[in-house]
């Protein structure tokens, strides 16, 4: 009895200190990145860094083209992908009475999610920028994103409108409620937090996202106002980081552009979660 | 009495398996009546059926006839919200929606059309007091609904559903998760709506049938095998089956 209590104790401690490892190797880690980043980017930023563009003969290094390229490519993809995947999902979910069907667009979008983002990046050059012809841009590269993050709106809207109990929808429709009445006003209201994450994990993967935009988007670097930059070479910030590094050899003023970054996807993720309570208080 | 709610030869299938077998059962106008039977004897499946809430399972077929005031509620021309407006549903659990409790009885009202604040207000009133629970929340309607007891949230989904002015009321089961106090309570409501609406209801208790119920069916492996009087049902069943389930042999 006493041996085994011990040895017990003596593994359970042991389990403990293996958890309490992961835990804080895994908060190490991170706040290592955001200090190491911010540690050595935030010297850099200044107001001029923030308020010019790039230019030889001024000799500036600025970034306020990329930051409002990344605004212009958040709001175009968003736009596009909020309805279109929360849609789907509420068509997958709610209405699509082929069970089967279901399951394998499902399992294909959650395939969709695993593929790498440079092959999203070269069909939507070929597809968007040269076979419909919108050139290298905004368009195209919003468009490449929307297809992109697609599945993920669509997969965390599904995974939030499941946990929504069917009793609700009993509930309502009980009452005599249509299905789009009960959708709208006992359904969606209740996975408006899901969706929120949805939506804060599709934006930090536009704003984190190089690699699909280098082939679509283009690493332009020059203010331009956001019909323009529709159809004209407009970097994210995401791609000035890497043209920083690998044209430049600036790492410098690269690790400045992270932390720029870091801010914004911070501001964001705020406003997101932010608005997702507002829209639960008022029903 | 004249049946306001009845069913011709009612067959119903989950896929391959047979739920209900032949049923044939007429509900009285301004009457309780109560469906007894073991787990799995098909008496949910029947009360789902009278409001096509069944629709919603995936794989059902249902053949024969459910009459509502003379109409077949599977004719392709009835409309399902317009049927569930008159036969309402009582469930098993309490399911208030997570709103404050003066939209949850104003739901209904609003889903049929009803925009006016003063008009609302007085059916919430209406409602509220039909259900017996008007003086519990009449100082809180602002606040949620979840945040009440299992018994008052059953007395708000009973209220709800009276909101919108239903003939039938059905209840599945309405007391089964409440404490007994809570269910004695829904019980004495359940003897003052009969005075204005029909009454169905599911039980596994033999003696709420008795207390609450005019009428009783019996069912067993999807069939209705006896359905009469309550007092004669308790007192000198017809079938064999019967009196064995009453009496505690088996179920």
């Amino acid at each position: 009895m006493e041996t085994l209590s011990a040895k017990r104790r003596f593994y359970d401690r042991g389990l403990r200190f293996l958890l309490y490892l992961c835990g804080a190797v895994t908060c190490a880690l991170l706040l290592f990145l955001i200090v190491y980043v911010f540690y050595r980017g935030l010297g850099n930023i200044s107001w001029e860094f923030l308020t010019t563009q790039k230019s030889y003969i001024n000799k500036t290094d600025g970034i306020l083209p990329n930051i409002l390229n990344t605004l212009y490519i958040i709001c175009f993809s968003m736009v596009i992908v909020l309805p279109l995947g929360v849609g789907a999902a509420i068509y997958l979910t709610e209405y699509a009475s082929n069970r089967k069907l279901v399951a394998v667009i499902e399992f294909a979008t959650e395939t969709l999610t695993g593929i790498p983002s440079i092959i999203f990046g070269l069909v939507g050059m070929l597809f968007f920028a040269q076979l419909l012809g919108f050139g290298y841009g905004i368009m195209a590269g919003g468009l490449t994103l929307v297809v992109m993050i697609l599945p993920t709106i669509v997969r965390t809207t599904q995974e939030a409108l499941k946990t929504v109990p069917q009793s609700y929808r009993e509930g309502a429709l009980g009452l005599g409620a249509g299905k789009w009445r009960m959708v709208r006003t006992v359904v969606l209201p209740n996975a408006v937090d899901g969706i929120v994450t949805g939506c804060i994990l599709a934006v930090g993967r536009i704003v984190g996202e190089s690699a699909a935009l280098l082939f679509t988007a283009g690493m332009g670097g020059v203010v331009s106002n956001f019909l323009d930059a529709m159809h004209t070479s407009s970097g994210t910030l995401s791609v000035a980081l890497y043209v920083y590094v690998t044209e430049y050899a600036n790492v410098d003023l690269a690790l400045a552009i992270g932390a720029v970054l870091m801010i914004i996807t911070l501001v964001i993720n705020l406003a997101a979660s932010l608005v997702g309570r507002r829209v639960k208080n008022k029903q | 009495m004249q049946a306001i709610l009845k069913t011709e030869h009612l067959d119903l299938w989950y896929g391959t398996n047979q739920a209900l077998k032949d049923v044939s059962l007429d509900m009285p106008e301004h009457q309780v009546t109560a469906l007894i039977g073991p787990s799995g004897c098909g008496k949910s499946t029947f009360l789902k059926t009278l409001d096509r809430m069944n629709d919603l399972v995936p794989g059902v077929r249902i053949e024969g006839k459910v009459l509502y005031r003379g109409r077949n509620i599977f004719d392709p021309d009835m409309d399902v919200t317009s049927l569930r407006r008159h036969v309402g549903m009582v469930f098993q659990k309490p399911n208030p929606f997570p709103m404050s409790i003066y939209d949850n009885i104003a739901y209904g009202p609003r889903t049929h059309g009803i925009r006016g604040k003063r008009e609302l207000d007085e059916i919430v009133e209406r409602s509220l007091r039909g259900a017996a629970i008007w003086d519990e929340v009449k100082d809180r309607l602002k606040k949620s609904a979840l945040s009440l007891s299992g018994g008052q949230q059953q007395r708000i989904c009973i209220a709800r559903a009276l909101a919108v002015e239903p003939d039938v009321l059905l209840m599945d089961e309405a007391t089964s998760a409440l404490d007994p106090i809570s269910t004695s309570k829904i019980e004495d409501l359940i003897a003052d709506l009969k005075k204005e609406y029909t009454i169905v209801i599911v039980t596994h208790n033999m003696q709420q049938a008795t207390r609450v119920s005019d009428q009783c069916a019996f069912f067993l492996h999807g069939e209705l095998v006896e359905a009469g009087e309550t007092g004669q049902i308790f007192s000198v069943p017809k079938d064999k089956r019967t009196e064995d389930y009453i009496t505690g042999r088996f179920g």
